[in-house]
């Protein structure tokens, strides 16, 4: 976390979320809006579409329009197509999908836009399944994990989308994992994404307590944990190439991640240690990306 | 500029019913047009996209991935204020369903062409406006055009009514017979087009300075109810709005439309209904017999949507029987102009008796015999025997359940 020095990571005390929010108790997704959208500011037109996201963005004080669930990036890339006509080239354009419109349903809306290199923000709160719908699975869901479609007695048998490698494929310009658990880290890679011209791609692991079946007062807790347990890395990568991998200050096994989640207390100890040894593989495989970066 | 402005300013150009398309778009100043490739509407975003490219038109050009983004973009661009415009055809209108019906119903302003041609499968390109027909149900003014000049100014007319009224315009145009002929269409000067279209003033756009949701869900059932509402009837006050702006567009470019034609339906004891080209054969046929001293008339459907069902009413009163073409089918009913006439006629105490052909499905050609069939068809019988009469169209094998 050296990059932190360069920007001021204080943020304005001003909400852009009022009270009353539609969001159940500890929700994660809640969390990394609000942070996100002080840093952004009131400068900024957000668009939605169907996710729990859609629910509290009810009660944003910044302007925002609701779209259809697999078009949030094209809508967006169409407001920046409008303002800039309009000659408003200032106003910052984010979009806000959860894991089911990046990784599934929208992401050929997604990847469309960041080959034409649009220019907006799109911030993906990944809580790991459809929520809204009542948590069924989707591409995000990890390995091993329950929910409403992946039953106890077939828990989810594939691993999690990479869905970083696919932002790195197209070259994005800027590509950052992010965390609720780290909110400076947040605020610091919304920052520099807002620098940055063309597409942006902000990767927020978000825990739903709801869906996760854990208690609601873990959500910040299992943010970190799910770095710590290099679950979640956290890491940046621009242009496609230049990956920067932060280390955790304090490492732990997946199981103690896992545990605390009644949507993996099925797993048996051969199940963790298909994680574990996924997690640790997939960990070098980051390194390695980050110590070939300076390839020309 | 106002006064000065001559209005026999303007050229005639050979253009077929897409670049008439493209160039009342040019003309209308643009700001962001999107669109996908799809035969037969592939010329009018290939001519938009030399414009942009040239200059003659300052716009963006957005080259999404689907027609599903494609409106989706069109439609981030008319949330924030700008001017935009798209055309689609058959699956790719189809691919777009969910976005029509969100700003249809959420009320968008745009401009869409849509050349009609047919859906799969099979996936042919022939022309019939079952894809566009579909689109009754979700909020925009669909209108239908006969001729190429229709085309060229009804989608300058439609910028007018959709930035005034905040209801999406669809203009129809049939593949084949009018995308890809040529006719002479007069192309104004820029200046008139200017005065004609003012600019968007709109009540609610997503602006930092007046923060508003549009679009978003959590809303009450009766407020929603009144929303649904609210669209419904916006639709009725673009339908009068449009006279207004028939007749400013009357007054800068000498050329009127309506929402339904009357032609020699004074004294005509049958009446055709149609839409499209098939109300330009139908008028050449109402010619030829005619002079042979037959009372036949024709009307012609322009708007579709809202339907001018009174409008109808009062235009077929006088007459015994009316045959209604539909280039159409809805299956298991029939003709969807049919459908929707008889709708409007059943309260009437005085109503003609009306004959549904459907004709010219998947481009077959529905020449002026083949209409002169229909009215043959019509005066020989006292009712019809059928609902929908089959005209034109062999029959094929019979189902059999397996
Ligand atoms: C085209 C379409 N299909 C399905 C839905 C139903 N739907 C609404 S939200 C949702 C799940 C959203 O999941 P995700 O994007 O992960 O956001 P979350 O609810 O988890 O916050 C689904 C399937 C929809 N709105 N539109
Ligand atoms: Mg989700």
């Amino acid at each position: 976390m050296r990059k932190l020095k360069q920007f001021n990571t204080q943020i304005a005390s001003e909400e852009h979320i009022s009270p009353g929010v539609m969001a159940c108790p500890g929700c994660g997704g809640v969390l990394a809006m609000r942070l996100i959208l002080k840093v952004l500011g009131k400068d900024v037109i957000v668009t939605t579409c169907p996710s729990c996201n859609s629910g509290f963005a009810q009660n944003y004080t910044v302007p925002s329009v609701h779209a259809p669930f697999a078009a949030v990036a094209s809508w967006a890339s169409g407001i920046r197509a409008g303002l800039d006509m309009l000659g408003d080239t200032k106003t910052t354009v984010l979009a806000v999908a959860g894991d089911g419109g990046t990784f599934d349903i929208g992401i050929q809306a997604l990847s469309a836009a960041i080959e034409r290199n649009e220019n907006f923000i799109f911030v993906c709160y990944d809580n790991e399944a459809y929520m809204t719908t009542g948590i069924q699975r989707s591409s995000a869901t990890p390995l091993g994990a329950w929910t409403a479609t992946t039953p106890v007695a077939n828990p989810k048998g594939e691993n999690k989308k990479r869905i970083m490698d696919i932002m790195a494929a197209h070259r994005i310009p800027y590509a950052a994992s992010a965390s609720i658990g780290y909110p400076e880290d947040l605020i610091y890679k919304v920052k520099r994404a807002m620098q940055i011209r063309g597409t942006r791609f902000l990767h927020v692991l978000s825990p739903c307590p709801i869906g996760w079946r854990c208690s609601q007062d873990l959500s910040v807790k299992l943010s970190r944990m799910a770095v710590e347990s290099k679950i979640f890395p956290l890491f940046e990568i621009v242009n496609g190439l230049r990956y920067k991998v932060q280390r955790p200050q304090h490492e732990i096994p997946v199981s103690e991640y896992l545990r605390l989640q009644g949507r993996f207390s099925h797993l048996d100890a051969k199940s963790i240690d298909k994680i574990q040894h996924i997690t640790d593989r997939e960990w070098r495989r980051l390194l390695a990306k980050e110590s070939t970066a300076t390839i020309k | 500029m106002a006064s000065s402005v001559d209005r026999t300013k303007g050229t005639y150009v050979m253009l077929s019913g897409n670049h008439a398309v493209s160039n009342a778009v040019r003309l209308s100043r643009v700001q962001v047009v999107s669109a996908y490739p799809i035969t037969p509407q592939t010329p009018i975003v290939e001519k938009i996209s030399e414009f942009v490219s040239s200059g003659e038109l300052k716009a963006r050009f957005i080259p999404a991935e689907s027609e599903h983004s494609v409106l989706a973009a069109v439609s981030g661009a008319s949330s924030v204020g700008a001017r935009t415009f798209t055309a689609t055809s058959r699956q790719g209108l189809m691919y777009m369903e969910e976005v029509v019906h969100w700003i249809g119903r959420g009320m968008l302003p745009m401009v869409m062409a849509v050349v009609d041609a047919l859906i799969g499968a099979p996936p042919d390109n022939w022309t019939e406006q079952d894809s566009s027909l579909y689109q009754r149900d979700t909020g925009w003014m669909i209108f239908y055009c006969e001729t190429n000049q229709e085309v060229f100014d009804t989608i300058i007319q439609a910028f007018r009514i959709t930035e005034k009224m905040s209801v999406p315009v669809m203009v129809c145009l049939d593949g084949s017979y009018l995308s890809h002929t040529s006719e002479p269409v007069l192309v104004p000067d820029i200046a008139l087009v200017d005065k004609y279209l003012p600019g968007r003033k709109d009540a609610i756009v997503a602006d930092p300075k007046k923060p508003h949701r549009l679009f978003g869900p959590a809303m009450s059932q009766e407020f929603n109810a009144k929303l649904r509402r609210r669209t419904h009837e916006a639709l009725e006050t673009a339908a009068e709005f449009r006279k207004t702006a028939d007749r400013e567009f009357e007054s800068i470019f000498g050329r009127s439309y309506d929402d339904i034609e009357c032609y020699k339906t004074e004294d005509a004891e049958t009446i055709v209904v149609a839409m499209s080209t098939v109300a330009g054969t139908s008028r050449f046929v109402v010619d030829r017999l005619r002079e042979s001293g037959q009372k036949v008339g024709l009307v012609k459907v322009r708007m579709f949507r809202p339907f001018p069902g009174n409008r109808l009413v009062e235009a077929l009163k006088n007459a015994k029987k009316v045959a209604v073409i539909d280039r159409n089918l809805s299956y298991g009913h029939g003709g969807i102009l049919c459908m929707e006439l008889k709708a409007s006629l059943y309260n009437e105490k005085k109503r003609p008796t009306v004959f549904g052909y459907v004709a010219g499905i998947c481009g077959v050609p529905i020449t002026p015999e083949l209409i002169m069939q229909i009215i043959a068809d019509t005066n020989a019988k006292e009712t019809p025997e059928e609902e929908l009469i089959w005209m034109g169209i062999g029959k094929s094998e019979k189902v059999k359940a397996v």
